[in-house]
């Protein structure tokens, strides 16, 4: 989790990562972000984001989008 | 049938009344021989498209849907007995028939598309490369084509993913696809969105007729009035570049902008309240797009639906597909962090953005249209934190004026590159934009030059004031709706100004012999 | 949103919605609701009367098919045509001279098929004994242009007959609608309204005398003629439906014991060409036609017609003194060929047409005043 806020902050810094739970909804996290985002989860903890799950609901805010490498992880 | 048209209202008159008399169940049926009476009004011949569009899409979706229903079946049966992998490899195996149902259904229609849209395009570009004299096809386009298509293609990428189940009856998922209120522009729905509404039951709501009535008004006061009468400015002025320069070219853009923005948001509007009327939610297509800061914001609120559609079925797959994933790992080992971390969203964008254009019309000036979109939004990502250092140092940026400048600046940065799609020619646009500096005429906007363009000075007066409304009315919006605030006023008074707006649109609109313009701009695209 | 919340919100106008019964404020809604459409149609149809043309400073022909109306009923002979038949016969001088009572349906460049309507719809009104028809208009095969058949088809009265004039007459571009709502075609008038357009709201000036146009001045015809162009291979043979028409107009006199008399007025311009004379003259011949040509030289000279004096615009259209001069002429041919009486002894008649010569001998005199204040006739009305 630690390691996933690191890389949040490095992509789009400024956002309290651990509290905010709308980031899409809000428009923190515009597309290039996210896009950035899933390329940096992707090498550091060796899962595939696949386009399906770009979702407001996963990418929302911080637990949410452990909670989706955590599942991915275990598929 | 044009929107614009008294055979249209005659026929959403009689539709709105059938359907809330026919029993509930048979609402749908009734749209659907209502939207196939819509599409035979263009030409029946062009219905074949559709028909192989909808039951093409319907059957691969019913395909997919009988595949994962017999994977979960099987590992619902079975899913004790297999171990991890053995689970992995069968889901594989299925995801792979899958996909090349899905696979085919999208080549099939987008091979229709690029058929009809695209071979004229592909042969200019071989008489360019060869020079050769190939002749050309010509073919018509079949209504709403582009629009239609992208639909369905939304709906089997989405079955497909498993995001929900298929559509079984295909009469219904004809209806989702030729639903007639959005035939001819657009937006592009998404069936998940769509559906919820579309099948209904619908009782009898006044609240809905009521404020659809009003939308669908809105639209044709703001098409009828403003963009129907600035089309002759529009063609005239892109009709004849070597005689209008300079001044003329920024005239122009600005007519360009108000028409195109009139004339498509209008259509939506009529489309959405139609859509109300009938008690279906349709997606809204636009967010007062001239009030946008910048151009990244300008493509969230400017044709949404279209952007989304790009989003998530283009751009999302394109730059997290493993492939991608692959070229960004070697450009950053290659090329280091800074770079390489940008190649794979770069990339992806540009791809969209040329396929954007393509998608608008088979011709240069739309892929150079996209392609300039595109480097103005990697051009300020990448002065963004530049921007943001600024804005730190100098607090004035978060004042009302800076964001009006902001906004001055994006519309005039959108509508010089928007104007590709009238002069309908790259080295003519580039010329034409060139002589805003070098063409110094500015006195021509005092001097009664532009009253002879086919409109006279009453003209513009009207168009200045029913500007100032549509202005008025997208301000008013910040505080929500502004039919939810009218609602609350006195039935008399709501009367009265409906009665007032009908009034105008019949005596100022732009209409009838000496106005045959009146085909909508985005029809053709 | 409840419909019930909405229901509510609809009809709250103020007062207290929870004393009102649900049955009053639905009667609210639908009063309003009615008040509204009354509304609407009431303002469209005000609306309407200030953006039609009025027709009084500019195109006064535009006046003219709505006039019959006022001079229907007891008339032995009925002109329809173009300007050809309007400018050039003079009612008032076949009754003053033989007591002929005639009434024109004409109107610019109308058309075979605007004209046979117009005959239609006369027969609504009356039967005439004769009735004469200007052959000019056999050279076109369609319309030509949006606003003649406004000028021939708004002024007529609505019936069957009307519906299947426009029918008969639309071009591509145009609707039934807009000629049941004529502001759908004129409401772009509204950057052009003038003073006229509110003070003739509700009345108008009578341009005609049964349908004669009157105009006083004279522009001779010159000496030299330019040449007329050869006609094109297409423009040789009269069109189909020009002859079909024909043919209608025709039986529909038959059937109605009418004398059909055809004739073409002795203008210059439009140049009559000796393959259309052909054609009408064996048309004639084979259906046992009167056909009357001025242009030919023995009816000229019999006329009298001058054309160094008798013409306001060089020839195309007579001047109230050639249109006199062909009323004499025609007027003893027509007593002579169709039998028709002189009804100068019928007093009530008599009374009638004595107020026709008042307005003709007034409009007269008023254009003679203006052509020696200006030199020219800006106005029929001479105002």
């Amino acid at each position: 989790m630690d390691e996933l806020l690191q890389i949040l902050d490095e992509i789009h810094g400024g956002v309290d990562y651990e509290n905010c739970t709308t980031l899409i909804d809000d428009g923190i996290l515009d597309s290039f972000d996210i896009i950035s985002i899933i390329t940096e989860v992707s090498s550091a903890f060796d899962v595939q984001i696949p386009a399906n799950e770009i979702v407001p609901d996963n990418f929302n805010s911080a637990a949410a989008l452990w909670k989706l490498i955590e599942r991915l992880e275990d598929e | 049938m044009s929107f614009v048209s008294f055979g249209f209202i005659a026929f959403l008159a009689a539709l709105i009344v059938l359907y809330y008399i026919v029993p509930k169940r048979v609402q749908w049926m009734l749209l659907l021989a209502g939207s196939v009476f819509f599409y035979a009004f263009a030409g029946w011949k062009a219905m074949i498209f559709i028909a192989v569009t909808a039951l093409s899409t319907w059957l691969a979706g019913l395909l997919i849907g009988r595949r994962a229903a017999a994977r979960d079946a099987y590992l619902k049966e079975h899913g004790g007995e297999l171990d991890r992998d053995a689970k992995k490899a069968y889901k594989a195996r299925v995801k792979k028939q899958t996909y090349l149902i899905m696979a085919l259904c999208l080549a099939l229609n987008l091979g229709i598309l690029a058929v009809i849209k695209y071979t004229d395009f592909g042969i200019s570009i071989l008489n360019g490369i060869f020079r050769l004299n190939l002749g050309y096809f010509r073919f018509a386009l079949p209504m709403g084509i582009s629009f239609y298509i992208f639909q369905s293609m939304g709906y089997i990428i989405d079955v497909y993913r498993g995001k929900y189940a298929p559509e079984k009856n295909p009469a219904r998922f004809a209806l989702f696809v030729s639903f007639f209120p959005q035939l001819l522009q657009g937006p592009i729905s998404r069936f998940d969105e769509l559906g919820k509404t579309l099948y209904g039951p619908h009782a009898f709501d006044w609240n809905n007729i009521s404020k659809g009535a009003w939308r669908v008004l809105w639209g044709y006061f703001k098409k009828v009035i403003v963009a129907d009468r600035l089309i002759t400015v529009v063609t005239g002025l892109a009709g004849g570049p070597e005689k209008y320069k300079g001044v003329y070219v920024v005239a122009l853009v600005f007519f360009y902008a108000i028409e195109l923005y009139a004339d498509f948001t209008g259509g939506i509007d009529i489309t959405i309240g139609v859509a109300q009327m009938l008690g279906i939610e349709v997606a809204e297509n636009f967010d007062r797009p001239f009030f946008s800061l910048n151009i990244t914001e300008y493509w969230r609120r400017w044709h949404i639906t279209m952007g989304t559609w790009f989003r998530d079925y283009i751009f999302y797959p394109l730059s997290v597909s493993p492939r991608m994933l692959k070229i960004s790992k070697w450009s950053r080992d290659k090329l280091g962090q800074a770079i390489g971390k940008r190649v794979p969203v770069y990339l992806s964008t540009i791809i969209v953005w040329f396929v954007t254009g393509l998608w608008h019309g088979a011709a240069w000036n739309f892929i150079v249209w996209g392609l300039l979109n595109c480097l103005v939004i990697i051009v300020s990502q990448e002065l963004a934190p530049l921007y943001q250092r600024f804005h730190k140092r100098f607090k004035f940026s978060n004042t009302k004026g800076y964001n009006v400048f902001q906004m001055f600046r994006t519309f005039w940065l959108m509508g010089f590159i928007r104007v590709l799609d009238v002069y309908r020619d790259v080295p003519v646009t580039f010329r034409q934009v060139g002589t805003v500096f070098t063409h110094w005429n500015w006195g021509r906007l005092f001097d009664g030059s532009l009253l002879k363009l086919g409109l006279g000075w009453q003209d513009f007066v009207v168009v200045l004031l029913a500007c100032g409304v549509m202005l008025a009315v997208s301000i008013m919006q910040n505080k929500g709706q502004v039919r939810d605030r009218l609602i609350r006023r006195p039935a008399a008074i709501r009367a009265a100004l409906f009665v007032l707006i009908v009034l105008l649109i019949m005596v100022f609109g732009a209409y009838g012999i000496g106005y045959d313009a009146g085909q909508f701009i985005y029809v053709q695209f | 949103m409840g419909t019930d919340t909405s229901v509510k919100n609809e009809l709250n106008t103020g007062t207290d919605p929870g004393v009102k019964k649900p049955g009053k404020r639905v009667l609210k809604a639908v009063l309003i609701a009615l008040a509204a459409v009354a509304v609407l149609a009431l303002s469209l149809w005000l609306l309407q009367r200030l953006l039609v043309p009025k027709y009084i400073s500019s195109s006064e022909e535009g006046l003219l098919v709505k006039e019959y109306y006022s001079y229907a009923g007891g008339n032995d002979v009925l002109f329809v045509g173009d300007c050809e038949v309007y400018s050039n016969f003079s009612t008032v001088k076949m009754w003053t001279e033989y007591g002929i009572t005639s009434a024109m349906r004409g109107s610019p460049q109308q058309l075979i098929w605007h004209s046979y309507y117009m005959i239609e719809d006369t027969l609504r009104y009356e039967t005439p004994k004769v009735v004469v028809y200007n052959v000019l208009s056999m050279k076109y095969g369609e319309p030509q242009k949006e606003a003649y058949n406004r000028l021939a088809l708004d002024g007529m009265e609505w019936s069957p007959v009307k519906r299947q004039a426009i029918r008969a007459s639309m071009m591509s571009d145009e609707s039934m609608l807009s000629y049941v709502f004529p502001i759908l075609r004129y409401h772009s008038r509204w950057s052009e309204l003038k003073a006229e357009d509110v003070k003739y709201m509700f009345k108008t000036k009578q341009l005609s005398h049964n349908g004669y146009v009157m105009r006083v001045d004279v522009k001779p015809v010159p000496s030299r003629l330019p040449v007329a162009k050869p006609l094109k291979d297409d423009e040789i043979k009269f069109a189909d439906v020009c002859w079909e028409y024909l043919d209608k107009m025709r039986t529909l006199c038959e059937s109605k014991g009418i004398k059909l008399v055809l004739i073409k007025a002795p203008t210059v311009e439009p140049h009559w060409y000796d393959e259309w004379e052909a054609q009408i003259v064996e048309y004639a011949d084979k259906y046992g036609l009167d056909y009357v040509n001025f242009l030919k030289e023995d009816v000229l000279t019999a006329t009298g017609l001058d054309y160094s004096t008798d013409t306001f615009d060089a020839g195309q259209h007579m001047n109230l003194s050639g249109a006199e001069k062909l009323a004499v002429w025609f007027g003893a041919y027509l007593r002579d060929n169709a039998g028709l009486e002189d009804h100068r002894g019928d007093n009530d008649l008599a009374a009638k047409w004595q107020s026709k010569i008042d307005y003709y001998e007034e409009m007269k005199a008023a254009q003679y005043r203006q052509l020696e204040e200006k030199g020219t006739v800006d106005s029929y009305w001479g105002d």
